[in-house]
């Protein structure tokens, strides 16, 4: 049997929160052999100019993704329905900088 | 053209602080060798950051050297103008460690982390005793360098571990490169007359101090890494003193060399 290689090592997705209280946002992908270096060379890569406090990373297998292909039929149909969006009601003074 | 070299104090406590600072400093400039050859870009980007973080406390270490030594140097007379004999880093620090070394046989990538495990437990714990030293400005920079060492350990044990208890032939060379480095670990624990200094003076351990931490710390990691201690013997390596393996001049040479040729020179 041949010995594992670098082919091998599976997708991970990095997660970094910028400061406490702020949300986790992706911000790129690397290969590991596993979960624990996947998250030191996350730290490496993604985290030399202080841009955060946190890292998550994932496997990119574990996630499920719309499909490109189904972008319009996703999407699309919400285009024409503005009412959606609460912009149409007029706020009283005191809640004027909700 | 060639500019005259210098000499620092000898007194045990400018030597204390500039046997760390060549350490640090000379295990930067041999991390440093990995940027652009790391097995993978992420451990590439890695190395720079742990030989940027060495670096950092080594100038931290000689600025503070050349004011304790108050002959008027600077942390960049101090790491470009002295000469071999008056370095007074850890022997282990300036064997090569890559294969295409051009003046050594070298070793690989196995002997870059497990050289990296050994310092960086080493100086972890002494840096977390130097926090208390009562030399206000070698407990400031102990402060801020204890964290970088905790993470230099725990990189160095995770690829410690993985390469260890890998597949064969990452096993097979990480035991190879443990029978290299083991042999130059001796000198870390050997006490001298600036030791005794320290000590008593309160301005940090003996290294003998820290051999029983150093070895359960690693003992812990070779255990899972499957690996285990070579026998000590009676060779001791003496870098510390200023009596250098054969490795050092060349790579001071290459260090040095712009300093040398054009004194002052800036870019």
């Amino acid at each position: 049997m041949s010995e594992p290689t670098r082919n091998d090592w599976p997708l991970y997705e990095v997660f970094i929160r910028p400061k406490a209280g702020l949300d986790h946002k992706h911000c790129g992908s690397l290969h590991a052999p596993d979960a624990a270096l996947a998250l030191q060379l996350a730290r490496e890569v993604y985290t030399r100019r202080q841009e955060g406090c946190s890292v998550w990373v994932v496997p990119s297998s574990q996630i499920t993704a719309s499909d490109p292909g189904d972008k319009d039929m996703y999407f699309d149909p919400a285009e024409d329905k503005v009412y959606r969006h609460p912009s149409f009601y007029t706020l009283p003074q005191a809640v004027d900088h909700l | 053209m060639a500019v005259a070299s210098i000499n620092v104090s000898a007194a045990p406590r400018v030597r204390y602080v500039l046997r760390l600072a060549d350490t640090a400093l000379i295990h930067a400039q041999r991390l440093s060798e990995w940027s652009g050859h790391a097995p993978v870009l992420e451990e590439d980007i890695a190395f720079s950051n742990l030989a940027l973080d060495l670096l950092g406390q080594a100038r931290a270490l000689l600025t503070h050297t050349a004011a304790l030594d108050g002959q008027g140097h600077d942390e960049d007379r101090l790491a470009f103008l002295r000469e071999e004999r008056d370095f007074f880093n850890l022997t282990l620090v300036e064997q090569p460690m890559r294969r295409s070394s051009a003046h050594a046989p070298g070793g690989d990538f196995a002997d870059a982390v497990l050289r990296n495990l050994f310092v960086s437990v080493w100086f972890k714990l002494q840096w977390q005793r130097l926090r208390a030293s009562t030399d206000s400005g070698l407990a400031a920079i102990a402060g801020k360098a204890v964290k970088e060492a905790r993470y230099h350990q725990a990189h160095a044990a995770q690829w410690t571990v993985r390469l260890g208890d890998g597949s064969a032939e990452s096993g097979a060379r990480m035991r190879a490169a443990l029978a290299r480095a083991w042999p130059y670990t001796a000198e870390m624990f050997i006490d001298d007359e600036v030791d005794a200094d320290a000590a008593q003076a309160g301005l940090g351990p003996r290294r003998s101090e820290l051999r029983a931490d150093w070895r359960a710390e690693i003992d812990a990691v070779f255990a899972e890494a499957m690996l285990e201690a070579p026998a000590d013997t009676a060779f001791v390596s003496t870098g510390s003193r200023g009596v250098h393996s054969e490795h050092l001049g060349f790579m001071l040479a290459e260090m040095q060399h712009l300093q040398r040729s054009f004194p002052g020179g800036r870019w």
